[in-house]
């Protein structure tokens, strides 16, 4: 980070065992997925090559809470200048969690989103609905000790996009996480229950399992609205599990 | 006949980046500035001790053209050979907490190319501590239209011993296929430069990795 140089880890728990199960990847979109047209010229063609973890993989970036401002995971003020952005105000949190259901503690979680018109602050970007002067849409915490994390921002809207003639995208919130080791690093995309898109939208599509398609559906969560303010809807993101080396550990140190 | 079941959560499935993955991780690129601080491609500060070398080159993709749109990430031992986490162990060697290891960068939106300023990682021990890999930092891509992220690595074209006998590039059975591993080192206007070209498809594809 800009201006940080000290990177020193302190008091950091460590996994008992710190290597990963083998990912499956039959929960994952393939690499070439023909709806998804984009992805025809960006797919490698070969098998991947299967590595057993060695430090370079078990191993990775830690982020400390001092790095991030006050303001990182409310997008409903970190970019406000002389208003709130408009949109519906909502709440999301959720754990992340490993593959024992064992929360993921003091990692970075980063977000970004179109703002409620479907548009995002982006260059790139030239959707008729128009920027929102008052919002940036992107944001990133720090899970506290139990894997929790939260964030407070605007629903996005869904937006057009060039695939088909003219595909939609499900109202989506993108998400990027490390987990302790780079071998866990996960981008992904967060999805709102009961969006009519969702069943058409080629990305999610790609997905091979009912199950692996609804886990990206965030649910309506009453129980955390701020009364007569915000809403809320609660997501966890699983990454991938240690292996259990139960006897493998006494060959260490040769 | 019922049994007990094994409750592992599977992984949460990936999705792609996007065309707009610079806005979340990369605002700057984006066009507008939000954060106090912000991650970038200067993995060097100014004590870090090693070699400062600057990594750059494109993405490819399966026609050949540039994947303007790229995000890369790096992740690398310090010039000792030990990274910066708890489960390096490797007492015998200095840490630095000056180096954190990793860094992040966005193809430039005209030409593709990606450029990190780090220093070249000394070389770290091998799975379970066994044996030596030689230097090499670990790359992670992701862009529009790559639907989970992408595990490769660069090693350096001026360790060609180490290089031949690094567990890695010997697990690669087409031994011309390993040289799309390889970065190579040249000189430009003081600055010691690693070319690594990225190929998503074809002739040179180069080999990624399911870690
Ligand atoms: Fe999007």
């Amino acid at each position: 980070m800009d201006g940080q140089k000290d990177f020193r880890i302190r008091d950091r728990q460590i996994p008992a065992q710190p290597e990963f199960v083998a990912r499956d990847r039959s929960v994952h979109p393939p690499a070439y997925t023909p709806e998804y047209k984009t992805t025809y010229l960006r797919s490698p063609q070969r098998a991947l090559l299967s590595l057993q973890n060695s430090l370079s993989e078990i191993t990775g970036p830690l982020f400390g809470h001092g790095e991030l401002g006050p303001l990182d995971n409310d997008l409903i003020l970190n970019y406000a200048k002389d208003q709130e952005p408009v949109g519906p105000r909502i709440i999301v949190h959720g754990h992340v969690l490993d593959g024992d259901g064992k929360g993921v503690p003091h990692t970075l979680v980063e977000f970004w989103q179109a703002n409620a018109g479907g548009r995002y602050r982006h260059k790139n970007d030239s959707y008729v609905a128009a920027i929102d002067p008052n919002f940036g849409g992107c944001g990133r915490t720090i899970t506290d000790e139990n894997g929790y994390y939260y964030f407070r921002t605007i629903r996005p809207g869904p937006y057009p996009w060039r695939n088909f003639a003219s595909s939609w995208r499900p109202a989506h919130i993108h998400f990027s996480l490390f987990g302790s080791g780079f071998a866990q690093r996960l981008i992904t995309q967060l999805y709102f229950e009961g969006d009519p898109l969702i069943p058409l939208d080629p990305m999610i599509r790609g997905i091979p399992s009912e199950r692996g398609r609804e886990s990206l559906v965030a649910l309506l969560d009453m129980n955390a609205q701020v009364q007569l303010d915000t809403l809320a809807y609660r997501w966890n993101i699983v990454l991938r599990g240690s292996r259990q080396t139960l006897f493998e550990n006494k060959l260490q140190g040769n | 006949m019922k049994t007990q079941h094994l409750h592992y959560l599977p992984e949460t499935p990936s999705q792609t980046a996007g065309p707009y993955v610079h806005i979340g991780l990369i605002p700057h690129q984006a066009g507008f500035d939000i954060f106090e601080k912000n991650f970038s491609n200067s993995v060097v500060s100014d004590g870090t001790k090693g070699e400062r070398i600057r990594v750059e080159g494109r993405v490819i993709d399966g026609a050949g053209t540039p994947v303007r749109d790229v995000l890369v990430e790096i992740w690398q031992a310090n010039a000792a050979g030990r990274y910066n986490h708890p489960l390096d162990r490797q007492e015998d060697k200095a840490a630095d907490p000056t180096f954190r290891g990793w860094g992040r960068t966005g193809g430039d939106f005209q030409t593709g190319i990606y450029t990190f300023e780090t220093i070249k990682p000394g070389a770290v021990a091998g799975r379970a501590g066994r044996g030596v890999m030689a230097p090499h930092i670990n790359f992670w891509i992701v862009a529009r239209g790559i639907n989970i992220g992408l595990n490769t690595r660069m090693y350096f074209s001026d360790e060609t011993d180490a290089n031949a006998r690094d567990p890695v590039l010997r697990m690669i059975e087409h031994e011309d296929r390993r040289s799309t591993l390889i970065g190579q080192r040249s000189a430009r206007d003081g600055a010691t430069v690693y070319t690594f070209d990225i190929y998503l498809q074809g002739e040179r594809e180069t080999v990624f990795f399911d870690v």
